[in-house]
């Protein structure tokens, strides 16, 4: 990592077609505030619109500066899509006060970046914005969905040569994009810590369903059949956890929750395209069967060890599974209570 | 006359533009443009109606909770539903501790800073507030940042995560709280307390939402540590009582509402000081000075057609509007509404809202919703339901009105076989940053901007930063 002058490493926040939320994730960060542990890393917050103090035209200044090479960019982190729209014009994402697009700043700004990082779905892979019938042509900076391409182009390579890096997630968790951000800074994030759509492997080779807190109900098959019931989600509710990557379950959000520990299904918010989804909360079935299954399983063994995991689900777990407090506390056989 | 433009604006929740005319170091005429369009109405047409409980939220990551609620109204309305009372409970613990988070984001974060700036380098009191509240690098951020994260691990209680939860469901919410997560809940609501007391107030909440009139307030403030008492001693050196004039009229869609109905009340406080019920129906959404296209103004059969090319428009926020007229909505909207004896005290010495009272309200109504909080964890039943099944969505029109932190939020909803027909949602920021409607009259600040000083700064002065995020804007929501 190239540093400066004053030995520090210059990062430069941008907001696209951004709900901001994952600039209020990581505010989340660090145990005396997102700042101090900014400077404790040896990062120069150079601007971000949710908090710097420079506005209006020292803000342009400083943008032309580094478009113009007067000012050294290292990180450069865009949050929200990249709006193309209407016809590649960038209008429905002006940056204020430039009469300029975000779309066109980004194309001047990446080349000149060490690394380029698109924190949450939304800048990584086009994200809600490009549901639907996407009207804003709205897309990541180096995806669309799972193709690769987006805004910067599939060859594009920032100066350290890396693609984007993209911490997905919606909004991710604020430990993500620190971990992310700081395994750049100490060069210990390569290509080869990437998987194919540019998530760094240290979170993506985990699936949200590791650590899940309802784990014994989906060993046994046990399943909630509506909101707020204990049992697991995926037969019923539409939980991706076995096929959406991240370590969600084994981390604590706000202090200790999950989506699933929150009692609602994992709708796949790292994946590309997970906004073209529908009926999130229902699972899609074919004959019964989840369309969904875990993607490294056949599904023949799947459903061979439902039927069996099913038959041997001790009584405590089917009726927790639908209960929405434990009804029945685990205890040996020969406890009254379990009888 | 001179005219400028103020942008990238930021310390604002998404991105603004102003244009501002001048003469003589005055403004004279204000345009208000939400430079971003993503088109969540659009998205949302022909979808599941539940699935907006997963789009609608994600409008906003300051005040996804909101959004959520909204979205779970009008969905329990086109239900025929009614939520388990457990689950109302735990909504409002959560709603409350996101907007309570946003007042805390807004004050020590966005505005406060400002203050920090070297324009007011020449002034006694400066240094102190520099040492302060400078972005980034003021001892305050260190205090409040830990203090925010650690209200918000109220939603890894109750809501999973923060922002963009699914907790929120038109039956209640999607966990039971167990006795041990009571306690967690009182232990996270005491330290927030504790917070506030030691460093935002400097006092006990009792005593500081007792306070009535203007006079107490100031003598309340006298010698007293602690940030507010600070931004007082700021905005009477500074005069901020005279700066930012909103429209007059004001409105609540109410809030926190229970069984026994809303915690803050429903209402429009008229120029004249009355308080008078809402006309919800008189609600309607002018896209004359928009990049959108006619359709109806009633939002509950309009859509939202993007026209990037329309001829006049300035703005892709359409212009809401109560009977016509322009209205100013959130904290001190709410409270004025609600009766809260100091707002409403200010409000009469001032001659309506201003800087000063913004931000005021929104710390005042802060103190209310930490003792609120605790009396809804107390309320709780915990072997009781969380949430009740939700049935089939009916065909025709709902609508769900609630209080997002910056002030009135609706999300109005067709459905018709089943799926979602249109879509409509008008934010907080959508009213109070609306651009011209047909008649030419401006939105609520467009006019509060008139009248400011610019002096010889021009664009840069820290008065138009000043009256802009007294409103805390957010702009995401605002044209979302």
């Amino acid at each position: 990592m190239t540093v400066g002058s004053e030995g520090m490493t210059r990062m430069l926040w941008l907001q696209g077609a951004s709900c901001g939320g994952c600039t209020m994730s990581i505010l989340e960060s660090g145990a005396s505030g997102w700042f101090d542990e900014l400077r404790q890393s040896g990062i120069d917050l150079i601007w971000h619109p949710s908090v710097s103090e420079q506005t209006g035209d020292e803000v342009v200044e400083l943008l032309e500066a580094i478009r113009d090479g007067r000012e050294r960019l290292d990180l450069l982190v865009l949050e929200g899509s990249v709006a193309r729209g209407p016809s590649l014009s960038g209008r429905f994402n002006m940056l204020a006060g430039t009469n300029r697009s975000i779309y066109h700043w980004l194309l001047d700004l990446a080349p000149l970046a060490d690394y380029v990082v698109a924190v949450g779905s939304c800048a990584a892979y086009g994200g809600i914005p490009a549901a639907g019938i996407n009207p804003t042509d709205a897309v990541g900076l180096q995806f669309e969905g799972s193709d690769v391409g987006g805004a910067l182009g599939a060859g594009f390579r920032s100066k350290r040569g890396l693609p984007v890096i993209n911490v997905a997630g919606c909004a991710p968790h604020p430990g993500w994009m620190m971990e992310s951000l700081l395994a750049l800074t100490s060069g210990d994030l390569g290509a080869d810590g990437l998987d194919t759509v540019g998530r760094p492997t240290f979170i993506a080779n985990h699936l949200a369903h590791h650590g899940c807190s309802r784990n014994e109900f989906y060993e046994f098959k046990a399943s909630a059949e509506t909101m707020s019931e204990r049992g697991c989600l995926m037969e019923h509710l539409g939980c991706r956890a076995t096929q959406a990557v991240g370590d969600c379950n084994q981390r604590s959000w706000n202090g200790g929750g999950s989506c699933t520990k929150g009692g609602y299904a994992c709708i796949a918010c790292t994946s590309p395209g997970f906004e073209s989804a529908q009926n999130y909360l229902q699972t899609a079935k074919l004959a019964g069967i989840p369309v969904g299954l875990p993607t490294d399983m056949p599904k023949a063994w799947f459903v061979a060890l439902a039927a069996l995991s099913k038959s041997a689900t001790p009584r405590r777990v089917r009726i927790n599974a639908t209960a929405d407090h434990v009804v029945m506390p685990p205890g040996r056989p020969s406890d009254k209570r379990s009888s | 006359m001179t005219r400028i433009t103020v942008g990238p604006f930021n310390r604002v929740e998404g991105d603004l533009e102003v244009r501002l005319d001048i003469e003589s170091g005055r403004v004279t005429r204000a345009e208000v443009t939400a430079p971003l369009y993503r088109g969540f109405e659009q998205i949302l047409e022909g979808r599941p109606p539940l699935d907006a409980l997963v789009i609608a939220p994600r409008i906003c990551g300051i005040c996804s909770v909101s959004q959520s609620i909204a979205a779970a109204a009008a969905l329990r309305q086109a239900m025929g539903l009614a939520a388990a009372p457990n689950g109302i409970l735990a909504t409002n613990i959560a709603h409350a501790a996101e907007n309570a988070a946003d007042h805390l984001t807004h004050f020590y974060i966005f505005f406060m800073p400002d203050f920090a700036r070297d324009a007011y380098a020449s002034h006694a009191w400066h240094s102190a507030t520099a040492e302060r509240f400078t972005a980034t690098k003021g001892s305050a951020a260190r205090e409040a940042l830990p203090a925010r994260a650690r209200l918000l691990e109220i939603m890894g209680i109750i809501a999973g995560k923060w922002p963009h939860s699914l907790a929120f469901q038109p039956g209640g919410t999607t966990r039971a709280i167990e006795l041990g997560e009571r306690i967690r809940l009182n232990a996270i609501a005491a330290s927030f307390r504790g917070f506030l007391e030691r460093v935002v107030f400097a006092d006990k909440l009792e005593n500081v939402i007792a306070l009535s009139t203007p006079d107490e307030l100031d003598s309340w403030r006298e010698g007293r540590g602690g940030d507010f008492a600070h931004f007082l001693r700021v905005a009477d050196a500074l005069s901020l009582n005279d700066l930012g004039t909103g429209p007059g009229l004001l409105m609540s869609f109410g809030a926190y509402h229970d069984v026994d109905g809303a915690h803050f009340r429903a209402g429009i406080r008229t120029d004249a000081g009355e308080i008078e019920a809402l006309p919800a129906h008189r609600i309607t959404e002018d896209v004359s000075h928009a990049w959108m296209r006619e359709t109806s103004l009633d939002p509950a059969e309009s859509r939202t057609v993007p026209d990037a090319d329309k001829a006049d428009a300035y703005s892709w926020c359409k212009a809401p509007r109560l009977a016509g007229e322009p209205v100013e909505v959130g904290a001190l909207a709410r409270q004025a509404i609600n009766g809260q004896q100091l707002i409403t005290a200010l409000i009469t010495a001032d001659g309506g809202s201003n800087v000063r009272n913004r931000v005021i309200a929104r710390l005042i109504e802060t103190a209310q919703l930490a003792l609120s909080i605790e009396q809804w964890i107390k309320a709780l039943r915990l072997n009781e339901p969380f949430c009740v099944n939700s049935g089939e969505t009916a065909d025709g029109h709902f609508v769900g009105l609630v209080e997002a932190a910056r002030g009135s939020l609706g999300h109005w909803l067709a459905v018709r076989s089943g799926r979602i027909e249109r879509f409509q949602i008008i934010a907080p920021t959508s009213w109070n940053f609306s651009p011209r409607d047909a008649d030419g009259v401006a939105g609520p600040l467009e006019q509060a901007l008139v009248g400011t000083e610019v002096g010889t700064a021009g664009a840069r002065a820290v008065s138009i930063q000043h009256v802009v995020r007294s409103f805390d804007p957010c702009m995401v929501c605002t044209a979302h």
